[in-house]
């Protein structure tokens, strides 16, 4: 498992290739990369900064990943999480899987995504012609993760019971 | 009396920190302060933004030592305390 929490931008090959090194038992590796769009709810998007919780993004990154492991037998996993200022264009987030088949890989790759989406600590400041504003949570995000099985109240206005 | 007091860090990030205008503070609590909701609402005493940022039915999140968490988890001396809102990365 590797997880990175970076400013630096990254090149899928190089990443993948570094999974896969010398792990002949990989026959199928899946991967995602999301990336800044120029529109969200209506408004350009010119740029915008990634806040996170240091300590905690890690370790809740980890703990995603953990659970996938668990869920599907898996070779490998990699999360690299940008932060800071970026701009339309530039990469995000990398999530690749490495498994045996393709339908481990697939599923858990989306699982990551799902929970990350809703679980772990970032916050997106976008810039706008009207002003700098915080992107919401989406409902959209907590329902995807509960196909899963996982219940996620991330985008809710009251507060979360999570106890 | 001494070794009652209890002293944790808070921690506020995003849209909660610009509110409060501050991204941390060591807090040395009341005793009658035992779990996260109590921190919540003896912060929301200060008044002004505090009252606003933390108000009940807001979409606040909360993570005691860096786990997500409600209301109802205990708190103790050495711990710390975030509050923020719903998160937005990936």
């Amino acid at each position: 498992m590797s997880i990175y929490v970076q400013t630096e931008d990254f090149d899928l090959s190089t990443e993948l290739a570094k999974l896969r090194a010398d792990k002949p038992a990989i026959g199928a590796v899946v991967s995602f990369v999301g990336v800044v769009r120029d529109m969200n709810e209506g408004m350009d998007v010119h740029a915008m900064e990634l806040e996170h919780y240091p300590g905690m993004t890690e370790k809740a990154l980890e703990d995603i990943v953990q659970q996938a492991h668990q869920r599907w037998t898996l070779q490998d996993c990699l999360v690299i999480h940008r932060v800071g200022p970026l701009q339309p264009l530039d990469q995000i987030v990398l999530v690749a899987v490495a498994s045996a088949h393709r339908g481990e890989a697939f599923s858990a790759c989306e699982f990551i995504m799902d929970y990350l989406k809703t679980q772990a600590p970032f916050w997106k400041k976008e810039q706008t012609p009207e002003g700098a504003r915080w992107v919401d949570a989406r409902e959209h995000d907590d329902k995807a993760l509960s196909k899963w099985g996982v219940a996620s109240s991330n985008s809710a206005g009251k507060d979360e019971d999570v106890s | 009396m001494v070794g009652l007091t209890v002293n944790i860090e808070l921690r506020f990030f995003a849209s909660i920190r610009e509110k409060l205008g501050t991204s941390a503070e060591q807090a040395s609590l009341p005793v009658e302060v035992k779990t996260v909701g109590d921190v919540r609402a003896w912060l929301m005493t200060r008044g002004g933004p505090w009252a606003e940022a933390l108000a009940e039915g807001r979409a606040l999140r909360m993570a005691y030592n860096q786990q997500m968490c409600g209301a109802d988890t205990a708190i103790a001396d050495g711990g710390e305390l975030a509050f923020f809102p719903p998160v937005t990365g990936g």
